[in-house]
């Protein structure tokens, strides 16, 4: 069991809120997943490539970061940092360079999400206390997608935890258990993926970046992985544009859904959106087995 | 009237306060409110008592129920009225997945849309969605009625027993050892009884009856290889 929130705004003057109403929306989806919980937040694009970065020795790695990667890739670096992450903003053409860089200046440093826009902060823990250390509430941003971890197949470790990113402002998140990603995992490496964790959805985030950086459009990708995919799924599916749901065709796994002028909001249960604006007059409604949805600004 | 406010009282006390009028013989009314999707509500309860529930619910809404009749202004989440025993729980909105799964008896009735595996192994409830009804719905379903104004997803009734599918609408697809059967007055007249009890605007004229070919009840010789 995990629980899954999303929130994508179409009113531009509910951004300021992004934050408040998605840490809710996650805390009220603890009983679901009490091991980890993450949040993939989506703002306005700077011009700059951010890449949110995660050391279990913060204090240490992130000291001198901007000015190390700075000088390595012969560029602008600034860091913002929260708790256990930072964001690295820098000149999107440096960005495979700090990449690169970065392996050798901070061995222990992991690389969360890398995009124009994608920021991805996700820790073991309670998710009232992961949103309290990430000040997520105070986030703003056009979209962003929860997830509470309920750990079935791997450890319960930070790299474990959902939002999984493995492309850029890609991310996605998953309620249920696939059954063949080890031999998927075992074909995306052939083809050139690499892989942080043993955990099954890092192996469908990779499975559709890998198709995405094909050429393929999201909606297709998520289609062509109802064939490909065996298991229990409900995805969440971020992108810079937008947020797409699919589910299995079983589709045991519960989802709901709610839209209103002003948002669409997606929830593992009803409970997850009571407290967003206009709910009583919104739209709710399951979405239905094997079918892809998917809402762009 | 007497109203439950589920911003001050716990779900237990709640379940606590309507379990505990069994044995009243005068029939009360009671109301929840702010119920804002949460489980269990109106559960377990064995009384001919009245309950409102005003909005949305989450998982196991009015639960093994007996003799109650329980409304909910809204949409109710996953397994509302599992195994039920007795008494009427009417959803205003839309139910999700496995709606009266294993209900005994009773009638429930769904003003919107069903989800997936509606009435699962039903062994004896009535249930009458006046919308769709999702995939895999009536599975090893044993007996009872369910009725369909709208359209059934994809493998009804598979497995069947001796449940009776009623559908107004299309069938997606029929699941293994499920066929239609000849609608006989015995089985209009069942019709008529629960669409009027349902508060349903359809004659029983215009469905088909889906029901098991029996196929499946005893093992076949014949498919000895197959093991």
């Amino acid at each position: 069991m995990c629980g899954i929130v999303g929130l994508f705004l179409k009113d531009r003057s509910l951004e300021p809120e992004l934050g408040r109403l998605l840490t809710d929306m996650l805390i009220t989806m603890t009983d679901r997943g009490p091991d980890s919980a993450g949040i993939a937040v989506y703002g306005d694009d700077t011009g700059l490539v951010k890449l949110t970065v995660q050391s279990a020795f913060a204090e240490r790695d992130f000291a001198t970061l901007a000015e190390d990667l700075g000088g390595a890739i012969g560029g602008p670096v600034s860091l913002s940092r929260k708790d256990t992450h930072a964001i690295l903003s820098l000149p999107s053409d440096k960005s495979a360079a700090a990449r690169a860089a970065l392996t050798g200046l901070r061995p222990d440093l992991r690389v969360m999400s890398a995009g124009d826009s994608i920021e991805i902060y996700k820790e073991t823990g309670l998710p009232k206390d992961v949103a309290a250390r990430f000040g997520v509430s105070q986030m703003s941003g056009r979209h962003g997608i929860g997830h509470t971890r309920m750990a079935t197949e791997s450890a319960v470790t930070t790299m474990g935890a959902h939002p999984f990113s493995t492309g850029m402002d890609q991310c996605l998140v998953h309620n249920g258990s696939l059954s063949n990603h080890n031999s998927l995992r075992r074909e995306l490496i052939r083809e050139g993926m690499t892989f942080e964790t043993q955990n099954d959805t890092e192996v469908a985030a990779a499975w559709l970046s890998h198709k995405l950086a094909q050429g393929v459009e999201l909606g297709d990708a998520l289609r062509a992985g109802l064939d490909v995919l065996d298991g229990f799924y409900t995805f969440v599916v971020g992108t810079k544009d937008g947020f797409g749901v699919v589910r299995d065709p079983i589709a045991c796994k519960p989802a709901v859904m709610a839209e209103t002028d002003q948002y669409v909001a997606f929830g593992s249960e009803y409970r997850a959106l009571v407290n967003l604006p206009g709910i009583e007059d919104a739209r709710v409604w399951e979405p239905e087995p094997a079918t892809v949805y998917f809402w762009k600004h | 009237m007497q109203t439950i406010d589920l911003a001050t009282t716990t779900l237990r006390d709640l379940n606590a306060t309507l379990q505990a009028t069994k044995g009243q013989t005068n029939a009360t009314a009671w109301e929840i409110v702010n119920p804002k999707g949460s489980h269990a509500l109106a559960v377990g309860l064995d009384a001919p008592i009245e309950v409102t529930v005003k909005g949305s619910t989450g998982y196991y809404t009015a639960g093994m129920n007996k003799q109650a009749t329980v409304t909910v202004k809204g949409s109710a989440g996953p397994g509302v009225a599992e195994n039920m025993m007795s008494g009427t729980v009417i959803i205003e909105g839309d139910a999700s997945q496995y709606a009266g799964a294993t209900g005994n008896g009773g009638l429930l009735v769904i003003k919107g849309n069903a989800s997936s595996r509606c009435g699962i192994s039903m062994k004896g409830i009535n249930i009458v969605v006046h919308g769709n009804i999702g995939h895999m719905s009536a599975f090893m379903a044993q007996s009872g009625n369910l009725v369909v104004l709208g359209d059934a997803g994809d493998a009804l009734g598979d497995s069947l027993y001796e449940a009776r599918l009623f559908v107004r609408g299309s069938v997606k697809s029929l699941g293994a050892d499920c066929i239609e059967k000849e609608m006989r007055p015995e089985h209009i007249a069942i019709l008529q009884d629960l669409l009027a009890q349902a508060g349903a605007d359809a004659k029983p004229e215009e469905f088909k009856r889906y029901g098991s070919a029996r196929k499946l009840y005893n093992f076949n010789i014949d498919n000895a290889s197959a093991y």
